[in-house]
C-alpha cells in the first residue's frame, strides 16, 4: 500500500471526471458528494430521490472496483480497505468533516473536482485550506506524537 | 415539459454516475485511508516514502471535468439531457466559514483519512468498519446546516442556485 500507483490512479480520476460530467450534463447537478449527501435530509420532493440513487451507487461501484481495479492493473492489490480507527475516533472525525464541508460547502469532490474544474476561486481557496490542515494533521499524527 | 431532477431518465443517469464515481474512487484505491495519509504525509518526501497516487487521481479527474463542465455552454443547451435546469452556487466571495469549514474538514479528513465520498463508497467493502464515521458525518452536516443556513433551509446547494 506504500508505493505510488500512477496509473490505476489516473483511470480511477478520469471515471471520477466522467461521473461528474455524466450527473452535470444530463441532471444539471454538480457531484459534491457532502452537498448531495447534506441535501437528502429533510426530504424534498423531486429533490432527494436523484441524491439516494447516486449515493448508493458509490458503494456499489466501489465493490465493483474491488474486482475490476486488480484485473486490469497488475500493481493495485486485491485487499479490503484496513481501518483501525477506534468507534469514538470514527465518530469524531465523522462528526469534524460533517460539520467542515457543510460551513465550507463542500469537499474533495465538489470542490477539488467540479470547482477546480469550473476554475472558482472559493473551491481554490478550499482546496489549498483542506489540504494544508489534512498535511500538518498527519505531519503531527505520524511525525510528533 | 415534466421535467424533474427525480424523473426516471434523471435516476438511471444519476445511478450510472453514482456507480462510476464509486468505481473510480475504488480503482484509484481512495477508498483505503492508508493511500490518502501517503499522499498528505509530505515529510516522507526526502526518504522516498511519499505516494503521489492522489493528486493523479485529482488530476484526471480535473481534465476530464473541466470539458464536462463546459460542454454544455459548448453545445448551446440551455437545459441538461434530462434534468429542468443547471444548478450551481453563484456564490463568489472567499468568506470566513468558507476558509473555516475547509480548515475543519481537512483536519478530520487527515485524522481519519476519509474524504466523504470514500468513507460512502467503503460501506460496500467494510460497511462494519466505516458505518459510524457516515452516521457522524451526515449528523454533522444537518447540525451545522441548522447553525449556517437556518432551521427552515432546505439544502446546501439548493439554498442558493439560479439557473446556470
Amino acid at each position: 500500500m506504500d508505493h505510488f500507483t500512477p496509473l490505476s490512479a489516473l483511470v480511477g480520476g478520469l471515471l471520477i471526471g466522467l461521473a461528474s460530467s455524466i450527473l452535470w450534463l444530463v441532471n444539471g447537478r454538480i457531484a459534491g458528494i457532502s452537498n448531495i449527501a447534506g441535501g437528502i435530509y429533510p426530504i424534498r420532493r423531486g429533490d432527494e430521490l436523484w441524491r439516494f440513487v447516486f449515493l448508493v451507487g458509490l458503494p456499489v461501484g466501489a465493490w465493483l472496483g474491488y474486482w475490476i481495479g486488480p484485473a486490469i492493473f497488475a500493481e493495485v492489490p486485491r485487499e479490503l480497505p484496513h481501518i483501525t480507527l477506534t468507534p469514538l475516533w470514527l465518530v469524531g472525525t465523522g462528526l469534524l468533516v460533517g460539520i467542515g464541508t457543510r460551513v465550507g460547502r463542500g469537499c474533495t469532490s465538489g470542490h477539488g473536482i467540479c470547482g477546480l474544474g469550473r476554475l472558482s476561486l472559493r473551491s481554490l481557496v478550499a482546496v489549498v485550506t483542506f489540504m494544508v490542515a489534512a498535511m500538518i494533521v498527519v505531519f503531527i499524527t505520524r511525525h510528533v506524537v | 415539459m415534466a421535467r424533474s431532477f427525480s424523473s426516471p431518465a434523471a435516476l438511471v443517469s444519476a445511478a450510472v454516475a453514482g456507480v462510476l464515481f464509486g468505481v473510480g474512487l475504488s480503482i484509484g484505491q481512495m477508498t483505503h485511508p492508508e493511500k490518502i495519509w501517503n499522499f498528505l504525509d509530505l515529510a516522507a518526501i526526502p526518504s522516498g516514502g511519499w505516494d503521489p497516487s492522489l493528486a493523479f487521481v485529482m488530476g484526471g479527474g480535473l481534465i476530464v471535468a473541466f470539458f464536462g463542465l463546459r460542454l454544455n455552454r459548448w453545445l448551446g443547451w440551455q437545459q441538461p439531457l434530462a434534468g429542468p435546469s443547471f444548478i450551481v452556487t453563484h456564490r463568489t466571495r472567499v468568506d470566513a466559514p468558507l476558509v473555516i469549514g475547509a480548515a475543519v474538514f481537512g483536519i478530520g479528513w487527515g485524522l481519519s483519512g476519509f474524504c466523504p465520498g470514500p468513507a460512502i463508497a467503503d460501506l460496500g467493502l467494510v460497511p462494519q468498519d466505516v458505518w459510524l464515521f457516515v452516521v457522524a458525518m451526515f449528523v454533522g452536516s444537518w447540525v451545522a446546516g441548522q447553525f449556517v443556513e437556518g432551521p427552515r433551509a432546505s439544502a446546501p446547494d439548493a439554498a442558493s442556485v439560479k439557473p446556470a
